[in-house]
């Protein structure tokens, strides 16, 4: 008795600490559920706790979005003429960009469909907004203000306009913690866009992102954009994730590079996210429309460009506005006529006068104008007659 | 002559907090934890329960208590964290212990004193968790960055001082 009175803060101490090694140890075992990192009784323990603080977290974050927002759109007005200019010649660019991009989409599918290849799409998305962070350098996470009420799932990936933000990994009926790509534990299925290679994106503890399973290649470049690849089964291909920042050598792990990225997202200020809640293997039917109108619009830009008009006034009606207009279905008979000669000589055609131009016994010479003007005018004349 | 021993300056000098003080300053710590980084990302570099569990403990100087108040508020942050339940509850148990132990031996109501034991109870903690990642949890990949270490543990100090000063008036002497 007097052993534990003279040590009971000792014996207090390590008793606290082995009660806390022993729930870690259960805690850390490998969960059989990966959608389900914690056990029940922790899940429990976190929900509890998420509901006592979200209410906190909401009352400051509408005080925060409030007071911001006052500010941005009432005070702080400077310069927006000249921005609101800047965004809509922006915006023109981005029309004319369109174009081309759909061309590209249009020859990706048809590509992708030679190939048997199987993509995933987005389906649906839930718009949340971030009301609360870990408050960790060690854990990178983010509560948002959806939960299982509006669908939202574990693993459900997390995005916003510029890219990807991360997974979610615990969802509570009205609040969810996103897991952000550049927390320790999280990682993601990445290609680099220009040279084709597939890499593994982690967290590190610093809170940095960086794929760390390749070896040295000279092909990587600072600057090459990383996308996701798809084949981790949460985040659908082709998602901006970010671009390489620096590569070296891992001194963890050689002979392999640590290629650090930079995230598309800034992790730090993020507002409002997206959570994909359905992927699917089609585009979606908004989507399959726009790419029809495209598609149409894509052929008859070629019609208009090869096939020849029969008159000007035609020809330009044709490429002003029937997109749909088939031009060689209605037009006349054309008969087809050869190119022109580039040295003509006697043999050449057009070169002989017509036979009601001849005088029995005249020099029937050729006419000059015939052999040098445009021999495509005589035919198209011609043939209207 | 007067002969004092730590048992009777401890006993003499023994700190006392009402109720509403002993459960809203670690919640509130907690609760800051989370909230402030939104506001500025850097401020996550702060470790503001820890402040509250060094006061604590060198207030109250008991061992004991300064071993429970330091596992409840690490507990309570390692739930609004994610990370496994206990990585900071064992951390901060052990500076709520150490603190609570040196309390009762020197003065710790000097304002230098309060920012050399922050100074060195920080990175104390920052040693304890690396030993918890690294050997208990087996985390390979995390590593004692020093400077940053030395960062946080100045920030800490920064910010423990002007707490402490708050937090002594809601002391109640015995």
């Amino acid at each position: 008795m007097d052993f534990l009175r003279q040590y009971k803060n000792a014996l207090f101490l390590i008793a606290v600490l082995l009660a806390q090694a022993i729930a870690l140890a259960v805690q850390v075992r490998r969960p059989l559920d990966a959608a389900q990192p914690d056990g029940p009784s922790v899940r429990l323990i976190r929900m509890w706790a998420m509901t006592a603080v979200t209410p906190v977290e909401r009352v400051t974050h509408a005080i925060d979005s409030g007071v911001g927002h006052a500010w941005s759109d009432y005070i702080d007005l400077r310069h927006v003429r000249q921005q609101n200019k800047e965004l809509q010649q922006q915006l023109m660019r981005v029309r004319i960009d369109e174009a081309a991009i759909a061309e590209d989409a249009l020859q990706g599918r048809r590509l992708q469909a030679m190939l048997g290849f199987r993509e995933s799409y987005v389906g649906s998305t839930v718009a949340a907004q971030v009301i609360g962070a870990s408050g960790s350098e060690q854990s990178h996470m983010l509560t948002i203000d959806k939960g299982s009420r509006d669908g939202l799932k574990p693993d459900m990936a997390v995005i916003t306009q510029d890219g990807v933000v991360g997974k979610l990994r615990d969802v509570f009926p009205t609040t969810s913690e996103v897991l952000e790509i550049n927390d320790q534990s999280s990682g993601a299925g990445v290609l680099l866009a220009s040279t084709r290679i597939r890499a593994i994106l982690r967290g590190t503890l610093t809170g940095r992102v960086q794929i760390g399973n390749l070896t040295a290649d000279s092909r990587i470049q600072p600057g090459e954009q990383v996308l996701t690849s798809g084949g981790d089964q949460v985040y659908p291909r082709g998602l901006a994730v970010g671009v390489v920042e620096s590569i070296a050598p891992d001194p963890d792990h050689q002979p392999y590079t640590a290629i650090r990225v930079k995230p598309a997202v800034d992790l730090d200020r993020v507002e409002e996210v997206l959570v994909i809640t359905v992927m699917q293997p089609d585009l979606t039917a908004a989507a399959q429309q726009d790419l029809s109108a495209a598609a149409a619009q894509h052929a008859a830009d070629l019609s208009a460009e090869r096939l020849p008009g029969i008159h000007d006034d035609e020809t330009a009606g044709a490429a002003s506005g029937a997109a749909t207009a088939t031009p060689a279905a209605n037009a006349p008979a054309v008969i087809p006529h050869p190119l022109p000669t580039m040295h003509p000589d006697r043999f050449s055609s057009g070169s002989v006068p017509p036979a009601s131009a001849m005088t029995p016994g005249g020099a029937n010479s050729a006419p000059s104008g015939q052999q040098s003007g445009p021999p495509q005018a005589q035919p198209q004349s011609g043939a209207t007659k | 002559m007067v002969t004092r021993s730590y048992m009777s300056r401890r006993e003499v000098e023994q700190q006392r907090f009402s109720i509403p003080v002993t459960v809203l300053a670690p919640v509130g710590a907690v609760l800051l934890q989370v909230l402030l980084p939104r506001v500025f990302h850097g401020l996550a570099i702060l470790d503001l329960p820890f402040v509250v569990t060094l006061f604590f403990a060198i207030s109250r100087r008991s061992p004991i208590a300064g071993t429970a108040t330091g596992a409840v508020i690490g507990l309570m942050q390692d739930v609004l964290t994610g990370q496994p339940i206990g990585v900071n509850g064992m951390a901060k148990s052990v500076i709520g212990y150490a603190g609570a132990s040196l309390g009762s031996r020197i003065d710790v109501d000097n304002t230098a004193t309060r920012a050399l034991l922050a100074f060195g109870f920080s990175l104390l903690q920052s040693v304890l968790l690396y030993l918890i990642e690294r050997r208990l949890l087996g985390i390979r990949a995390f590593h004692l960055l020093w400077l940053h270490e030395l960062l946080r543990a100045a920030a800490n100090t920064a910010v423990a001082v002007p707490v402490c000063l708050l937090l002594d008036f809601t002391k109640h002497r015995e």
